[in-house]
């Protein structure tokens, strides 16, 4: 039996980065809000707690603040010719879980996209020819980096992003990144304090001519206040920060920056472990009556709303699309259908380079802390005489030295007994390690659909995820490998070794949660699942928000620009839509 | 059913108005008590504890893997949430995957511990009249080589690389975890690398680039309060 409740303006499925951001948003326009949260109700004091917030085994390899496979997990294979099986732990990328989602426990790289990554098919077409991306889908996303610069402007704000500008309104800024587009000011808060490893890398690069600067840091610098009022400590360098909740209110997320502020609101309310199970809509299916969810005793419950936003991470936004019937799902043989389309990933490499004499103290340690350089990423180097589009940023940012998972050993070593041993004392100090986070392309047959055999606990098909690294993407990768060595080979050191990307994508050891794409925005109904204010196409009183509107994936983290596209949706639903409720934005 | 959240259950709720705080609402972990066995019986104990000792030896760097209690670690991990898979995806069809599609197997570890170290015995009787405990550290390196590179045929279907596997992958976290686990005695690994632990501030020493951490390490375990659960 399900219960039917009293009607709400919005109702919000997930209350994590982007959930927080309209639900703030929404309830300052006086709209009542209530967000459904699948996981469990978290905050710093009690679930980031000071005593042992700093237990590896808990939160790192067990992962205990995740979303656990037994919940629901994904079916994988490398193409269509083969056949999906489930995840039944994560490992290359791993979901959040509980108020805060994945903010709780991300590390805070936080990244502007460039105009030439937002128009990119219309710059690279224009730059190298319409056939260097014939095998690619790529597409434009419909708005321009200078459209987008105000919502940047705003999630960092709030965030308080430790930094340092490289072009503000068209000048360029000593010591920040040549390569980004001009920005209205710099960061809120100055860049962090750096650490020995970053600092070699910084100045081996600019011996070589390239533009080392501070990598964007969602870790505070200093104490700051944020334009909610809600004041945030100084990071103390703890190096348990990625899959850890910070125990110091030092690393943005919504704890941190948003709840303090919107759970005091009488017009907003939360409810957790509770999980939505569809969206209902109306017949003719072209408007959602609201949603249906379950909570922990098996109870289910219909709950009417006037506006339905998605905010359940970009891989559940497309699941959820499917499982309630809007718009279509995407059929790789055909070309058609919307949703699941253009599912991109990261495509990464690393770098390690052995010394002798260094002691870089790896435990001292930030999320975000370190240096990039951007000099091959995106479209800031020409790719004329290249077989490839697309690049990456080499980051510097070594964020821990937790000892179960960060044992760096020459290249060769036995994995155990005396030699394993003393091979692993002699590396874990000395070690040095940079990568490249890299593009990743759209292709036809990388996406995302419903499992024809595999089931959740509630009977329903779980997602299954195709996807292997395009070639284009190999040869980009490769391209900076080459040139990572180059920057081994300038630090010194006794010995390098670079880990390649290959092809066979592997879904077991840790790579990034950086999934995009599955309900892509565009100006083209048939060719994108949202329009550029994340609107449903096919049912506009649905918007989806998340990195599963990205039509590709940039080389750099996805959430500064996921927090970007969360306020441009906010701003079309609190400027635009609520005048006339229930039409589309844009018209097809 | 519905449930299945991190380390306690929680149950559904709607907050409105407020933060909600209650005091004690936290959750540390639980002291692994050594001294007995939970999971292990006396013989595989005993050959738990003879592996660990290998892969961990005793040197002039560290104990062996056995007295930092390495052995105790995986017992206590096999009787919770690990050893029963409890948080994974554990329905069927169990199909063989591609090496990208990770285990697909439908032991979980508990089981592949109990029929793993069966294995080994069986085996070792059969060729050496000997259990493992009993070789002279040489031949249980051999062993246990052979094994990792699957040179060795166990009985029962028992594959020696990915058994090796569980085997390394939980020693070392026995090893290297915070102590509070039941490994890792006198937090003898921290001090081996020069890991500080659980410490949470680092700021006076981050631009002291290249030189040493002077202090110690520490660990999350020692407050009387954390062996009361709390009601
Ligand atoms: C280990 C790790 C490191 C990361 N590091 C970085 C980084 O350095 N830089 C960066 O830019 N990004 C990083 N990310 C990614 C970043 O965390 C995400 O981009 C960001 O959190 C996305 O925000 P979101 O609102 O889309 O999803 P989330 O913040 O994950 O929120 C989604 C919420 O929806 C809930 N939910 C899901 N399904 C349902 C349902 N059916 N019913 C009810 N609720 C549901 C979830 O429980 C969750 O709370 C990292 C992620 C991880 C996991
Ligand atoms: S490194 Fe800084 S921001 Fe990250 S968890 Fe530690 S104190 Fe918090």
């Amino acid at each position: 039996m399900t219960t039917i409740l009293p009607r709400k303006d919005v109702v919000i499925v997930g209350l994590g980065w982007t959930g927080s951001i309209l639900a703030h948003e929404l309830t300052d326009q006086g709209l009542d809000v209530l967000a459904i949260e699948r996981g469990p109700w978290r905050d710093t004091a009690t679930d980031f707690n000071i005593g042992y917030a700093q237990d590896e085994l808990r939160y790192s390899v067990r992962r205990d603040l995740f979303l656990q496979p037994a919940v629901e997990t994904l079916t994988m294979r490398n193409d269509p010719s083969q056949t999906a099986l489930p995840m039944r732990d994560f490992g290359s990328f791993l979901l959040g879980n509980g108020v805060g989602g994945a903010g709780v426990h991300w590390n805070g790289h936080t990244w502007r996209f460039w105009d030439s990554d937002f128009q990119i098919k219309t710059n690279l077409t224009k730059r190298y020819g319409a056939a260097r991306i014939a095998d690619l889908q790529v597409e434009d996303w419909g708005v321009t980096g200078a459209e987008m610069e105000p919502y940047y402007d705003q999630f960092e704000y709030l965030a308080g992003i430790s930094g340092k500008a490289g072009n503000i309104k068209g000048q360029l800024q000593e010591g920040g990144n040549p390569f980004e587009d001009p920005r209205s000011r710099d960061y809120p808060n100055p860049p962090m304090e750096m650490t020995y490893a970053p600092t070699l890398f910084a100045n081996a690069g600019r011996s070589m001519g390239l533009h080392p600067f501070p990598t964007p840091s969602a870790n505070m610098s200093r104490t700051y206040v944020n334009p909610l009022g809600i004041t945030m400590g100084q990071c103390t360098y703890c190096g348990f920060c990625e899959r850890f909740g910070c125990a110091n209110y030092s690393k943005s997320s919504a704890q941190t920056t948003i709840l303090p502020v919107l759970m005091k609101k009488a017009n907003f309310e939360v409810r957790t472990d509770s999980e939505v199970l569809h969206v209902d809509l109306a017949a003719g299916g072209k408007s959602a009556r609201g949603v249906t969810y379950v909570d922990t005793s098996g109870q289910e419950f219909f709950q009417p709303a006037d506006l339905v936003l998605l905010c359940a991470y970009g891989l559940h936004n497309a699941r959820l699309m499917m499982l309630s019937g809007i718009g279509r799902i995407y059929d790789p043989a055909t070309g058609e259908g919307t949703v699941g389309r253009n599912y991109c990933y990261q495509t990464n490499a690393g770098v390690q380079v052995f010394f002798d004499d260094k002691n870089f103290n790896p435990f001292i340690a930030a999320g975000a802390l370190g240096q990039t350089i951007d000099d091959y990423n995106g479209d800031a180097f020409d790719h004329g005489g290249l077989d490839f589009v697309g690049g990456a940023g080499i980051n510097c940012i070594p964020t821990n030295g937790r000892p179960i998972g960060t044992r760096p050993t020459l290249p060769g070593t036995p994995k155990w007994g005396s030699a394993w041993k003393k091979a692993t004392v002699a590396g874990y100090k000395s070690t040095l390690g940079f990568s490249s986070q890299g593009s990743s392309s759209a292709t036809r047959t990388n996406y995302l659909d419903l499992d024809p055999t595999y089931k959740d606990r509630f009977g329903r098909p779980l997602m299954r995820m195709t996807f292997d690294f395009p070639d284009n993407d190999i040869r980009m990768s490769n391209y900076l490998c080459d040139r990572m060595e180059e920057i081994a080979k300038t630090l010194g050191g006794k010995q390098y070794n670079v880990g390649r990307r290959k092809k066979g994508w592997d879904s077991v050891p840790y790579q990034s949660t950086h999934n995009t794409g599955g309900a892509i925005m565009g100006t083209d109904p048939k060719r994108s699942a949202v329009n550029t204010f994340l609107q449903s196409w096919d049912v506009p009183n649905v918007f989806v928000i998340g990195a599963s509107a990205f039509p590709q994936n940039a080389g750099k983290n996805p959430t500064g620009t996921v927090g970007a596209l969360a306020y441009r949706a906010a701003d079309g639903i609190r400027n635009h839509y609520l005048r006339n409720p229930g039409a589309p934005l844009v018209q097809a | 059913m519905f449930t299945v959240t991190a380390t306690s259950a929680s149950f559904a709720r709607s907050l409105s108005g407020s933060l909600p705080w209650a005091p004690l609402s936290s959750d540390p972990p639980m002291q692994v008590v050594s001294g007995g066995w939970q999971f292990f019986t006396p013989q595989e104990a005993a050959l738990v504890e003879a592996i660990v000792d290998r892969l961990v030896p005793a040197d002039d760097l560290s104990m062996g893997g056995k007295e930092a209690g390495c052995a105790v670690y995986i017992d206590r991990q096999l009787t919770g949430a690990f050893g029963t898979s409890s948080r994974l995806y554990t329905k069927g069809p169990f199909l063989p995957g591609l090496p990208t599609q990770g285990y697909q197997g439908e032991a979980n570890p508990a089981q592949r511990y109990r029929i793993g170290l069966a294995a080994i015995d069986a085996f070792l009787k059969q060729r050496d009249g000997k259990t493992f405990a009993e070789l002279q550290p040489a031949d249980q390196d051999a062993f246990l080589t052979a094994m990792e590179a699957g040179k060795v045929d166990l009985p029962n279907g028992v594959k020696g690389p990915g058994f090796f596997g569980l085997l390394l992958q939980n020693t070392m976290e026995g090893f290297f975890a915070d102590p509070v686990y039941g490994g890792n005695k006198d937090m003898v690994s921290w001090r081996m690398l020069g890991f500080p632990g659980a410490r949470y501030d680092y700021r006076d020493h981050v631009s002291k680039h290249n030189q040493p951490y002077p202090r110690p390490p520490v660990s999350i375990e020692g407050s009387p309060e954390w062996l009361v659960k709390r009601s």
